[in-house]
């Protein structure tokens, strides 16, 4: 039977040291069974890795950043679709989601598919509405409490044991163990990401993770969980190992059938010392170390094509437990010239 | 005005300046004139060009040269005279 | 020999990592009119730089809020929120489109009476009300929403002494998951606050208690914070049910619907993520359809939008100053369009957009108004086309605040126009002269000579 041949559009070619899932996702569906691929890379900045790596993307173009504006993003892969004909588009970047999931149907009348969060299921897993979301779907998270003044601080003792983490709206997370160190941090985090801030029971564990891909109608079709062995600097995983954890899994199948996930998305999570479960945030797409999972049994950016497909996907039962994954940095030696042509035309 | 010998500006107006690792884009406009100035062109002689091939008054585009010069030098890639 | 065009020469650092706007191929936007009417023409015969309100842009987003909210919900009334935009001008058409008036002031009470609002059709907001403001809107049966327990109990004296049994509703504050929540208006409600002053005011049987009344916000673009504040204000009405047998009139959800300008440090532009009113209409009206009224005690939804109805209507327009270099080669243009006009400018990324422009183009560019003052930046760093002195520029998206919030600074105020459904253009606020402060201004005998 001869195989079909998608155009696929993938975003997230920054393998750097804090990297985008862009390139393991093209890995995956470069060893897909059921299709061949053509990869069109789409590139925010004109040195992330992927452009410049051997057998990742067969074309790549520049868009512009969402923070432009979804009409000039849209204008753009209108444009390079028109080039291309592009069958379907993986957006790999939390900060370009909400555009893409809001853009759907000129995406659909430009006959590319994806396959994401609807904007309900990608608004309510905020990291601000995770108190409220643990609530909806029962699960345990850690106890938050979302402060607009300093004066707040001295009411915490009510219901938090020190430490604390005090974290930011969008970035940053400091431990703070008494009440002064609250208020440093709370000054420091607010005058850069604003209010609230969002004072977070500290729980004590160890983190680990699932990634997993929902059908949107309650069924699980993916999920492998890993425990991260060594950690950056920056908090990204280097070493992470597959683990034979039920009841992970079991977290997993509930929330996506609650919630009826569609898409790729990672759990992470906290288990403490009691063995309970804690969810500190779920990210809404395919992780960076999702190449882990493909070579544990279950290729998840290709099931993810097959459901834009409008496929039925049998769900993946098993994967090799003990798979791990280390990752390395490689100089890639590139000339100015391909730089010169990206740079200038955009394309390359 | 003397452009640094060993400045490099490609057909499509991309400018690589060996000494700093920097690199730059011109307009084609930017390009033609930074060209003429690579030749050894004076000022005059490229005002007399652009004003005689492009639609643009005298005292305009001496504003615009003065100011694209000022850009060259800000970027450092101007021979010190 | 036909000449080319000609372009500004250029030359642009690229840097690694940041994308370069030359690959892209993005084409410059331009504005060059409004309803039709030219705006080299506008600025021509009004001067720069002038403010203009689309009366079409109006009608057209009123037709569009008030059907997202008919379309769901049998009983809706608008109230024009006054202090968005109150020349006189603009509030009467307004009232012509049908919206009541929504004041927070003395001022702009009579202003609503002189635009021939009637005085029932009147809801008079805010913690600044005076005696004389209150006996008046009692006399008028305007709608009084109480901001706090001092108003109450000289409402309660005054109605003593009153022929007219003042109609009154409360405000009330609450959490709706909203930051920052704004507790400094009203009666909290978590605290029990709005139900005390409910009592108080049903005790006293001096008064019509006709509504409850919330503002959660300026610029909510989560519309389920406005289902939580539904739901909370049918509490209480339940509550007034049975306790007092009493059936409120109407539930005023306030205003604080987003525009779609963007916000100083938002990382999507507020074209893409501002909700519509159809999102708002949803929840809002969802709430309210499954609160517990009687089908027959379903109270009318007041909605006091300001900024969502009239941003997109308000364009200033203005003219190049000059050109220059900062110290670290960026390039800043200087406008006549300042922060004393634009005030909205201390906390939206405006757009401003070349009238016409001959290049495609653009370099960071900071875009700074007329004053001497170093505050006075209408963008700090845009992508921009380069413009020679005196070309023009137009900035969108204005309507809401600036008619209001300017500042007379350092020069004078400009003309607004606005232009009618015909696309004729009108002056409606005149330009400030140096005889409006003459006007204003004492000297006192001894310095006279």
């Amino acid at each position: 039977m001869n195989k079909p041949k998608y155009t696929i559009a993938i975003t997230g070619l920054n393998n750097t040291d804090n990297p985008g899932p862009g390139v393991p996702v093209i890995r995956a569906l470069r060893s897909a069974k059921s299709f061949d691929v053509r990869i069109i890379g789409l590139v925010y900045e004109n040195l992330e890795p992927g452009i410049y790596m051997e057998n990742v993307a067969d074309k790549v173009y520049q868009i512009p950043y969402p923070s432009v504006g979804s009409e000039a993003l849209l204008n753009r892969i209108e444009y390079v679709n028109s080039i291309e004909n592009i069958d379907f588009l993986i957006p790999n970047f939390d900060a370009e989601l909400f555009t893409f999931i809001t853009s759907q149907t000129r995406l659909e009348s430009l006959n590319i598919k994806s396959f994401l969060p609807t904007k309900q299921q990608f608004e309510e897993r905020e990291k601000e509405k995770l108190v409220e979301f643990g609530e909806k779907y029962n699960i345990k998270v850690p106890k938050s409490k979302s402060l607009t003044s300093v004066n707040d601080v001295s009411k915490l003792r009510d219901d938090f044991d020190y430490p604390v983490l005090v974290k930011g709206k969008f970035y940053d997370a400091y431990i703070a163990y008494n009440s002064e160190q609250v208020i440093g941090h709370f000054n420091k985090i607010s005058s850069k990401w604003g209010l609230p801030v969002i004072i977070q029971e500290f729980i004590k564990g160890t983190e680990v993770n699932v990634i997993a891909l929902g059908d949107g109608r309650g069924n699980t079709i993916a999920a492998v969980p890993m425990r991260k062995q060594y950690i950056t600097d920056k908090g990204k995983a280097w070493g992470g190992i597959t683990l034979g954890d039920e009841t992970m899994l079991d977290i997993t199948h509930k929330l996506i059938k609650n919630t009826k996930w569609r898409g790729g998305m990672e759990l992470e999570l906290i288990k403490n010392n009691e063995g309970d479960y804690y969810l500190i945030e779920i990210n809404p797409r395919i992780p960076a170390w999702v190449y882990l999972a493909v070579e544990a049994g279950q290729n998840i950016p290709e099931a993810l094509i097959q459901l834009a497909n409008g496929e039925d996907v049998a769900p993946f039962t098993k994967y090799d437990i003990g798979k791990m994954f280390v990752r390395y940095s490689y100089d890639l030696i590139a000339d100015i010239s391909q730089f010169e042509k990206l740079s200038i035309t955009g394309e390359l | 005005m003397k452009l640094k010998n060993n400045i490099a500006i490609s057909e499509t107006g991309f400018v690589f300046d060996p000494n700093s690792g920097d690199s730059y884009s011109l307009n084609s406009i930017g390009k033609e004139i930074l060209e003429l100035i690579k030749s050894g062109k004076s000022k005059s002689d490229i005002s007399f060009h652009i004003l005689n091939t492009y639609d643009a008054d005298e005292f305009t585009f001496e504003r615009n040269y003065d100011d694209f010069i000022d850009m060259l030098k800000h970027h450092k890639l101007l021979e010190n005279e | 020999m036909t000449k080319l065009r000609y372009e500004r020469p250029i030359i642009s650092k690229i840097n690694a990592g940041v994308p370069d706007k030359f690959g892209m191929k993005t084409s410059v936007e331009t504005l060059n009119q409004i309803d039709t009417v030219p705006v080299k023409d506008i600025l021509e015969q009004y001067g720069s730089p002038v403010f203009v309100v689309s009366e079409p842009t109006i009608r057209k987003t009123y037709e569009e809020a008030t059907s997202a909210f008919t379309s769901r919900y049998p009983k809706v009334q608008f109230a024009w929120s006054y202090k968005t935009n109150y020349i006189d001008a603009v509030c009467r058409v307004f009232k012509k489109l049908g919206s009541w008036a929504e004041v927070v002031s003395g001022f702009e009470y009579q202003k609503a009476l002189n635009n021939g609002v009637p005085g029932n059709e009147i809801i008079f907001n805010g913690p600044d009300k005076s005696d004389e403001d209150l006996k008046l809107a009692i006399q008028n049966l305007s709608l009084i929403h109480i901001d706090h327990f001092d108003e109450l109990y000289t409402i309660l004296k005054l109605a003593e002494t009153s022929y007219k049994r003042p109609k009154v509703a409360i405000r009330v504050n609450m959490n709706t998951g909203i930051y920052p929540q704004w507790d400094r208006f009203g009666f909290n409600y978590e605290n029990g606050e709005a139900w005390q002053a409910l009592n108080r005011l049903m005790y006293s049987e001096k008064v019509d208690v006709v509504g409850l009344h919330t503002h959660i916000g300026t610029y909510i673009t989560t519309p389920n914070a406005y289902a939580v504040a539904i739901s909370k204000l049918a509490e209480l009405a339940t509550s007034l049910k049975k306790k007092f047998n009493h059936a409120i009139q109407y539930i005023d959800i306030g205003g604080g619907f987003a525009s779609k300008n963007t916000l100083k440090g938002a990382y999507l532009p507020g074209k893409d993520t501002c909700p519509t009113f159809d999102a708002y209409a949803d929840a809002i009206t969802g709430a309210l359809m499954s609160a517990n009224f009687a089908p027959n005690e379903l109270p009318t939804l007041i909605i006091e939008s300001g900024r969502a109805l009239i941003d997109d209507a308000g364009y200033l327009l203005g003219t190049v100053l000059a050109n220059k270099r900062l110290a670290d080669g960026r390039r800043s243009t200087i406008l006549d369009i300042g922060v004393n006009n634009l005030f909205t400018s201390f906390w939206y990324e405006h757009e401003v957009l070349p009238v016409e422009t001959t290049t495609q183009q653009t370099e960071d560019t900071t875009l700074y108004g007329p004053l001497c003052m170093n505050i006075d930046v209408v963008r700090a760093a845009v992508q921009f086309p380069l413009l020679q002195k005196g070309d023009q520029v137009a900035i969108r998206r204005v309507g809401a605040y600036n008619m209001t919030q300017w500042m007379q600074f350092i020069t004078f105020r400009p003309n607004v126009i606005m232009i009618d459904e015909e696309h004729n253009t009108h002056i409606i606020r005149k330009a400030e002269t140096n005889a409006t402060f003459e006007a204003q201004e004492v000297i006192p005998d001894y310095l006279k000579s």
